[in-house]
């Protein structure tokens, strides 16, 4: 594996309460992919969400399979107003997903996701993700739909370099 | 800044193949870990199921996936062992030669004091009449530190082959 191309921590946090959104700011643009991790629990039944650069407007769109133990099934959902990262939910079971975003600093391209979010009594899930923006990637808002992620949930941010 | 993809231990099964594929003495300083496997059993079948545990406990395993063999893809919830979660795919013997069935597993928080969640990512192919991916959830609801990882074959009945390969990496968030 060539130097640089491995992990490289951006930053990390552990919920010292139950929010409803943390957001990663003032994010270098060395990297050429960053990856997300989220591992963790909610108070109730919820789904994550990104948001780039602070866009609230109908800018992003999801395609995504899963498997909930009874029966596969596939979508999509086009103009929303933020990216889901699950589609069946972070719920009182330990869950955890992880997504990479490619190319994030680029200015030419709109940016696209790709991951997996995994809950044993939720769903085996993998889901696509675009934002229909050419602007660098520098900050990466995590939000829920409802209600809050868990105290002890961790986020964290990592770089991957080509070179 | 520091890479912190650090490979923790490998394993290059031999000529005599092995019943188990068993990472000890997992280090507690990293934050996840990332397995990649690369195994064929002796399974007397085009197919076997790897299978998975943790520090030697055979209770507290649950799992969820989402499967396809090149037709109507499926979803299921753990039943096949209840001393390991079945973990995704490899190649059986009667599988093309030389197909070889691989497996990435990711472990956040593995040290910690919260249940072990586990993403899978598992394909079987082999140019014949079917191939087979495997998305999986498992979940071992146990608090302790993972410092034990074992894979075995299809309940514990086969082994795997010659060349099969599994890669331990350490991922730290600082």
């Amino acid at each position: 594996m060539a130097a640089g191309s491995t992990y490289t921590p951006i930053a990390t946090t552990t919920l010292g309460s139950a929010q409803a959104s943390y957001t990663f700011s003032s994010i270098s643009g060395s990297y050429t992919d960053i990856i997300l991790v989220i591992n963790g629990t909610a108070s109730a039944t919820i789904h994550c969400q990104l948001q780039f650069n602070s866009d609230t407007n109908t800018n992003y769109s999801n395609t995504y399979l899963l498997g909930n133990g009874s029966n596969a099934l596939s979508a999509r959902d086009t103009s929303l107003t933020a990216m889901y990262l699950d589609t069946n939910g972070f719920t009182v079971d330990q869950s955890m997903g992880v997504w990479s975003i490619m190319n994030y600093a680029n200015t030419t391209t709109y940016k696209t996701m790709v991951g997996r979010y995994s809950s044993s009594t939720r769903s085996a899930e993998a889901i696509v993700g675009l934002w229909r923006s050419t602007a660098a990637i520098n900050s990466i808002k995590v939000l829920t739909t409802s209600s809050t992620l868990a105290t002890g949930t961790t986020l964290t941010l990592y770089g991957i370099a080509a070179a | 800044m520091a890479n912190t993809m650090t490979l923790i231990s490998s394993v290059t099964v031999g000529a005599d193949g092995a019943s188990s594929i068993d990472f000890t003495s997992i280090p507690s300083t990293y934050t996840d870990l990332l397995l990649k496997v690369s195994v064929r059993s002796n399974n007397a079948s085009v197919l076997d199921t790897l299978g998975i545990n943790f520090n030697g406990s055979s209770a507290n395993y649950t799992m969820r996936n989402l499967l396809n063999e090149g037709g109507t893809p499926a979803s299921y919830t753990q039943t096949a062992y209840a001393s390991q979660n079945a973990t995704g795919y490899q190649s059986g013997a009667t599988a093309t030669a030389s197909t070889f069935g691989n497996t990435e597993l990711y472990f956040p928080n593995y040290a910690g004091s919260n249940n072990k969640s586990v993403s899978v990512d598992s394909v079987s192919e082999n140019n014949a009449s079917a191939g087979w991916l495997w998305l999986g959830a498992d979940l071992w609801s146990q608090t302790a530190a993972i410092n034990r990882i074992t894979l075995l074959c299809a309940g514990g009945t086969n082994s795997f082959v010659q060349y099969s390969t599994a890669y331990l990496y350490g991922i730290k968030n600082s």
